[in-house]
């Protein structure tokens, strides 16, 4: 394999990989609060991208994104306050089949709305063949807008958890909710905030990647299982892991390729999932107790 | 040697020693209590037998066996059974069946054989259900035979727990607080059924904190506190431990 | 006697809606009766799994993919060019192959559909005996994304292998010969025998499930369901129960997949998709998870409202909201959903505040 051709695989399995990551972020961020796997968090990477779509001729890209990542954020915190909020102590199997229930109904309503075909958005810059050259390798800017704007939702997220007030509310309530309840935080706003923050991170990445993979009513499936892995790769509620796990994941994917058809791609992740449920459960870099501690 | 020997047994649960090296043995055919104040890490130590909670350190032998990596349901059939000082009952079942779920290790119908009701193992279900009306009838309990066995009374429930884990036919039976919530009737009645249990060759091993009683049937008792052991002896000498009188009634 | 009631009364069910459909001249209903009937059995197998053993499985369509797929390929690829290698010759002797001309008069030499069935069926159990080691000892949350990715697996393979059709599936697939000179096939003529073929398999499914549930080994799961550190304390090994009970659903799943296929004259990938799945597990649910008679009969209801297309390009929707109405309102399934009963219990509590306070 030449460098170039190496570079090359890197980068697109960098930019899969930090969506994957930031899909694992969502699922951490609502099962801190919660508890929950919500199994929609697929659905918003595949609302942000549809909106914005479809917003573009209307208010010119920028704008667009924003107001996806927007609504997005008021659906994903209807869904808390309409169908989980008000549920009194209910059991993990039921919560499963509520959220598989909203991503039908999510991607049910989308295929209404949108049709079955793939559309997406330009390339923020340029187009399709517009390239920057990195180490000899030809690299689309959105790559780099791809991995940019995962790399500062992170940040920021962080920043957001170690620094303001709302965000160490949220990791006292991860800690321990009862505690957090009697501390005087509204653990139930907490939980809609978590929400609206995944969604929120889950549709921007749906807009940046949107010129790369396009978007289709129903990608979020597939999202949600590979994000699932790499949350589990990094060990389930661990954020920072999950960056880590997400990368690694995108780039045993790309240079699978060669090895792989491309048509059995979504297998590796799966066996991979597969494989770390069987020996390590608390994730690649989670301590054997903390990991499990809900179910 | 001891039917159960429990050798430098330690369990952590992050930064707290629940059980902090402690080590003892229980003799065949004796009744034998483990007390402390709470949180003293009785329970725990249960748990630690059973298998139920894996240990940080230390062994536990039963009938000359190592069972410290041992599943629970390995323990259970080696003849080691249980019960729960907060009642585990099963819901949605009767008492009938809870007791025939306790016959469990003492039958064999597979998947198949009950798929097919293979006459084999419908004479099996006729013994299970002989032996376990049995058991009820020994505690007084057939008039409920058929109710729900979460909807009786607290010490109804005990009682079959009780049946419950006697049905296992276990060599050794570990009781976790079995008096906890009982009025003083119930509490003689109790004690009269644990040693009618030993009569039949049973070893007892109990956690209570109900001191008339352990001083009552037990042949010997442990005494722990903050995960450690701080005595062990018969019961009136117990009684006349500094120590553990200090640690009961504070300095 | 009283496990025999409710048997005879289905059977008598199944007897009487076919002698409507003979007399009201409506016996096309039959044919979606019949595939029903099918899926049910699948949903029976599920039922026993989520309900009595608490676990769920998001990958059954893949299970019976797993039957239908293998049943059709193994029925359908001509093995005449591989004539003189051994593996065929062996198997020829075993009599596990049979020639036939295919219509435009060539010679087929293809497995026998019923060494194709056992084949499947022992297929699907391997994977799910081996899935299901590492897979059980999760709960909740990781055996859904586990199962589920499972199911993705098997339609992926079953979209992008063209031993199994690709995007066409597998057509063509000839009839299974029964013994008494009974066929599995979608043969016009045959739609009457059909469908009580295809109602026997599920009744006698049905029984065998009733005794397992019936018997020790269903008072271990229930134990399981109820207190699963007291039926470990009680020597139910329940790791093992487990992984027997999704075997057990998977042959169930396993020997729909056959049946239908061969009913149905192949299989497509659409049968292995996740929402096939969903749609299993909303079924049951709706059904009420330990509850079989629930689950057949919301089985038979909504798949033939959904084969007969009445909810009609929301089918998928409607499976999605069928999930979310019943996990929020009715957990228990629609049939726990007593007017009566719930009536009496608010005013039994009502009484019982007033007298407390
Ligand atoms: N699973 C667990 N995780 C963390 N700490 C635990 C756990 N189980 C018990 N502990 C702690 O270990 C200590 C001992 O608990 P244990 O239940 O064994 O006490 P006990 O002697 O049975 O008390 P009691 O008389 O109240 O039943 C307590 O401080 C308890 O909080
Ligand atoms: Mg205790």
């Amino acid at each position: 394999m030449t460098l170039e051709l190496f570079i090359q695989y890197l980068f697109a399995g960098i930019t899969y990989g930090s969506i994957y990551a930031i899909v694992a972020i969502g699922f951490n961020i609502i099962y801190n609060t919660t508890g929950i796997i919500n199994f929609a968090q697929g659905e918003f990477v595949m609302l942000g991208g549809m909106i914005s779509i479809s917003l573009l001729p209307v208010l010119g890209l920028p704008l667009a994104i924003v107001a996806a990542v927007v609504i997005t954020m008021i659906f994903g915190a209807l869904l808390e306050i309409c169908f989980i909020r008000w549920l009194v102590n209910p059991g993990v199997l039921r919560m499963i089949i509520i959220t598989i229930g909203l991503s039908i109904l999510t991607r049910e309503a989308a295929l209404h709305i949108w049709g079955e075909s793939i559309h997406s958005l330009p390339y923020f810059v340029g187009n399709e063949i517009t390239s920057v050259t990195i180490a000899g390798a030809r690299i689309s800017p959105q790559v780099l807008w791809v991995v940019g704007a995962c790399g500062c939702m992170v940040i920021i997220l962080s920043i957001f958890f170690q620094t303001t007030s709302v965000g160490r509310d949220m990791r006292a309530c991860a800690a321990n909710r009862t505690a957090a309840t009697l501390c005087g935080i509204n653990t139930r706003n907490m939980v809609t905030l978590s929400f609206m923050l995944s969604a929120g991170i889950g549709a921007l990445a749906g807009c940046v990647v949107s010129p790369i993979t396009s978007t289709a009513y129903d990608n979020g499936t597939g999202l949600a299982i590979k994000g699932f892995t790499v949350a589990i790769l990094g060990g389930l509620g661990n954020s920072m892991a999950a960056v880590g796990a997400g990368l690694l994941l995108g780039i045993i994917e790309a240079f699978s390729v060669h090895i792989i058809p491309l048509a059995f791609q979504d297998a590796i992740a799966i066996s991979l999932l597969l494989l770390i449920l069987f020996i390590r459960p608390h994730g690649l870099f989670g301590s054997r107790s903390a990991g499990l501690k809900e179910f | 040697m001891a039917l159960l020997e429990l050798r430098g047994l330690h369990k952590r649960f992050g930064g707290l020693h629940a059980v902090n090296d402690v080590s003892f043995g229980v003799e065949r055919g004796l009744i034998k209590a483990v007390i402390g104040p709470n949180g003293a890490g009785k329970t725990t130590l249960f748990n630690l037998i059973t298998g139920t909670v894996p240990a940080s350190g230390g062994q536990v032998l039963f009938a000359e066996s190592d069972i410290s990596r041992k599943k629970p349901h390995q323990i259970a059939s080696l003849g080691l059974a249980r019960t729960f000082q907060n009642i585990k009952l099963f819901s949605d079942m009767s008492v009938l069946e809870n007791v025939m779920v306790g016959l469990h290790v003492r039958s064999r119908t597979g998947f198949i054989g009950s798929m097919l009701r293979m006459p084999a193992g419908r004479r099996e279900e006729r013994r299970l259900r002989v032996q376990a009306l049995q058991l009820l009838d020994r505690l007084g309990l057939s008039d409920f035979a058929d109710c729900e066995a979460t909807s009786l009374a607290f010490g109804q429930q005990r009682a079959v727990e009780l049946a419950r884990a006697m049905a296992l036919q276990p060599s050794l039976l570990l009781l976790d607080e079995p008096a906890a919530g009982l009025n003083i009737y119930e509490t003689a009645e109790v004690g009269r059924l644990i040693s009618s249990i030993r009569e039949q060759g049973v070893t007892v091993l109990l956690v209570e904190h109900d001191m008339s009683l352990v001083m009552d049937i037990s042949d010997e008792v442990v005494v722990l506190s903050f995960g450690k052991k701080i005595a062990e002896d018969v019961p009136q000498s117990i009684q006349q431990n500094d120590e553990v009188i200090r640690v009961y009634l504070g300095e | 006697m009283r496990r025999l009631l409710p048997i005879c009364l289905l059977i008598g069910a199944v007897v009487a809606v076919q002698l409507v459909t003979e007399v009201s001249d409506t016996r096309y209903y039959l044919t979606q009766l019949t595939m029903a009937a099918y899926y049910c059995l699948l949903i029976i197998g599920l039922s026993v799994l989520m309900g009595y053993a608490g676990q769920i499985s998001l990958g059954h369509a893949g299970f019976f993919a797993i039957g239908g797929y293998l049943s059709a390929a193994l029925t359908t690829h001509n093995l005449i060019e591989y004539n003189q290698a051994g593996l065929v010759q062996a198997l020829q002797q075993l009599g596990l192959l049979v020639s036939t001309q295919d219509i435009y008069g060539s010679s087929l030499l293809v497995v026998a559909p019923w060494a194709a069935a056992l084949a499947a069926v022992c297929a699907a159990a391997l994977i799910a005996w081996l899935l299901g080691i590492p897979v059980l000892k999760l709960k909740g949350h990781y055996l859904a994304m586990a199962t589920l990715g499972f199911g993705i697996i098997v339609y992926r393979v079953a979209l992008a292998s063209s031993y199994f059709g690709e995007a066409d599936g597998i057509s063509e697939v000839p009839p299974f010969q029964l013994p008494f000179g009974l066929a599995v096939s979608g043969d016009f003529s045959a739609r009457v025998e059909n469908y009580y073929i295809a109602w026997g398999v599920l009744i006698i499914g049905l029984i065998l499930l009733r005794n397992l549930i019936d018997s020790r080994v269903g008072r271990a799961l229930r134990a399981i369901h109820a207190a699963p550190e007291a039926a470990e304390a009680m020597g139910v090994d329940t790791a093992r129960f487990k992984l027997k009970v999704f075997v057990i659903s998977a042959v169930y799943a396993a020997v729909a997949g056959v049946f239908l296929t061969h009913y149905n004259g192949g299989i497509g990938p659409s049968e292995a998709g996740v929402m096939k799945s969903v749609r299993y597990v909303a079924i049951v649910a709706v059904g009420g998870m330990a509850n079989l008679n629930g689950a057949l009969l919301m089985g038979v209801v909504l798949s033939f409202m959904s084969l007969r297309g009445v909810f009609g390009t929301y089918d998928d929707a409607v499976f999605g909201l069928i999930l979310i109405v019943i996990m929020l309102f009715a957990p228990k399934g629609v049939l726990s959903l007593n007017p009566l009963a719930r009536v009496r219990a608010t005013i039994g509590r009502r009484r019982l505040s007033r007298e407390g306070g």
